[in-house]
């Protein structure tokens, strides 16, 4: 079990992260998604106390990271595979982290055998490792004092599909066991196949949680129309939700928070024809994803010119 | 695959003893461990024995006859010394920012004091043994010139004389020790500690020969100064005094504020 809430940190003036509270909860998998400087990764340093948090505050395992007694055995962290001493051999590595937890040293054969790492690879210095193989080993590492819980930033990063693939069965796996899986991704469809809950965060905001399911559901209606002053005013005057989307491609489509038919009903009383008008649902948690942050982008790009989104 | 209709907790997790802490021990043998790992901390540890080897061989060779006694292998042991301890200090703490395996370090223990403190502890321990190995070799060196001079050797240094070369030593790995903490990263840290003591030892004296206000308060404010005096034998009450106040100034004050920083700062 995972909690945030209310988190806040500030760099000076600009918000990384920005009053967000979720909950990750055990025998499923979280997915922490959000396009690149969301604010995940320092939500996850602030997680594991590596951070300090301006405000609010997380809980692993109903504690404060830093008052568990020994946090390998019951966390298992990986921010950055490439965060090791290069000099190191991966078998080092993991021998480090079997003797700092106190682990019989059977574990780190072990672990090296779960992540696919020969004996000729392990003897090799982390400097020579491909971005697969310290992805390998990070998980190792996180893996190796058996954890409850999970908090993996970017683990798909530099693994081959079957690496994927495998990294996929390994934490459904855990998380089938009960343990908790908190694992963030800026690649949707990793995502969209292994989580149960996802957290969407988009300049250090949330933007949307909830199960997968819940959210596909909400995802309401698109409807494309010549007229989206006039469409948006009569759905807004029947007191239906709705905002400009570019889920189509274009500028002239509206997510509307309501059944087809009705959008329908209400679109003919006003007299505008639509060119399009279908539920959104089967349009995939990317079209929701990109919407999600489509608003959040564009404020990115309308205040810095410069920089590309 | 997944019902929607699925109770929150539908698993229930593993019911484990608590864990014990990490026992301090434990973290100083790890810490101990990551000194030799490497390719670069092996040869760093090995070159202790090395240039100690080395100095030995120099003494033999060219020190005149009459050089040939337990002082000048002391001595010109300890130069190297000087150099390579206070590296291998200001790595040790450098290395988990400049090679980012802090990131690893401090979320396996969180406080991060115990594993300044383990670096600590491995840093006066590899202090101590390494002076007795070079003194060992020093003393090895005696007996070989004296052998082949055909004399005695002269043992011309006291328990205490050693001691107190230890205690130097030990305070230049401690300043090296602090200036990585204070730093925090490797080459900056290294750049500063030969600054400190090489360079700045010139820029006092110089100071001292000038300035008659700075030749009066030096004993009390340069740490490189009062340290010089554990180089001669015995110290008195008021160098004593001296190096206690001196080291409170360079090495105390500077480390609670460098440790101050680094429980605060953010590992990236």
């Amino acid at each position: 079990m995972i909690t945030v809430e209310s988190l806040t940190k500030t760099y000076g003036g600009f918000r990384a992260v920005d009053d967000v509270t979720f909950t990750a909860r055990p025998g499923r998998v979280t997915g922490f998604l959000g396009p690149n400087g969301a604010g995940k990764s320092t939500s996850m340093r602030v997680m594991v106390g590596l951070t300090p948090a301006t405000s609010g505050h997380t809980t692993v395992c109903g504690r404060s990271f830093a008052d568990l007694p020994n946090p390998g055995r019951e966390v298992g962290v990986l921010l950055d595979a490439s965060a090791q001493h290069a000099g190191r051999t991966g078998r080092e590595i993991l021998t480090i982290a079997q003797r700092t937890m106190g682990l019989p040293r059977t574990r780190v054969e072990e672990m090296l055998d779960l992540v696919s790492l020969t004996p000729s690879e392990a003897d090799r210095r982390v400097r020579n490792y491909s971005l697969g193989m310290r992805q390998r080993l990070g998980i190792g590492t996180a893996l190796i004092g058996d954890p409850d819980v999970l908090i993996l930033d970017e683990p798909a990063n530099g693994l081959d599909p079957a690496g994927i693939r495998w990294m996929r069965d390994l934490l459904r796996g855990y998380a089938d066991q009960g343990a908790t899986v908190l694992l963030s991704s800026h690649l949707l469809h990793e995502i969209e196949v292994i989580a149960d809950d996802l957290v969407v965060i988009g300049n250090g905001r949330i933007v949307a949680q909830g199960t997968k399911a819940e959210l596909l559901a909400s995802a309401g209606t698109l409807v494309r129309t010549r007229d989206v002053p006039g469409l948006s005013a009569a759905l807004t005057a029947a007191g239906v939700a709705n905002t400009e989307s570019s889920a189509m491609g274009g500028r002239d489509t509206l997510r509307v928070e309501a059944e087809a038919e009705v959008v329908g009903t209400i679109a003919l009383d006003a007299r505008i024809a639509l060119l399009e008008l279908r539920a959104a649902e089967g349009a995939g948690l990317e079209e929701m994803f990109l919407e999600l942050t489509a608003d959040n982008q564009r404020e990115i790009t309308a205040a810095d010119q410069g920089e590309a989104a | 695959m997944t019902t929607i209709a699925m109770s929150p907790d539908p698993v229930v997790p593993r019911d484990r003893a608590p864990f014990p802490p990490i026992p301090f021990g434990r973290l100083v043998s790890v810490e101990l461990r990551k000194c030799f790992d490497t390719r670069a901390g092996f040869w760093l540890m090995a070159s202790i024995g090395i240039t100690a080897l080395l100095a030995t061989g120099a003494v033999l060779l060219w020190a005149p006859d009459d050089e040939q006694v337990y002082s000048s292998f002391a001595a010109a042991i300890g130069i190297p010394m000087t150099v390579i301890l206070p590296i291998i200090a200001v790595l040790s703490v450098t290395s988990e920012w400049s090679q980012r395996n802090g990131l690893t370090s401090f979320t396996l223990v969180p406080n991060r004091n115990r594993v300044i403190a383990a670096k600590g502890a491995v840093t006066l321990g590899i202090a101590i043994v390494s002076m007795l190995v070079a003194m060992a070799i020093g003393a090895v060196g005696n007996v070989a010139g004296s052998a082949i001079l055909g004399i005695d050797p002269v043992w011309d240094a006291t328990f205490t004389d050693l001691s107190l070369i230890v205690l130097a030593q030990t305070l230049g790995m401690f300043v090296g020790f602090m200036l990585g903490v204070v730093i925090r990263h490797s080459a900056g840290a290294i750049v500063a500690y030969f600054v400190y003591s090489f360079v700045l030892t010139g820029l006092t004296q110089l100071l001292a020969e000038t300035q008659q206000w700075f030749r009066d308060i030096q004993q009390w404010v340069d740490f490189n100064y009062a340290q010089s005096a554990l180089f001669n034998g015995s110290l008195t009450s008021t160098q004593w005094a001296h190096l206690g106040v001196t080291s409170v100034i360079w090495l105390v004050i500077p480390m609670a504020l460098g440790l101050w920083a680094l429980m605060r700062s953010e590992v990236k």
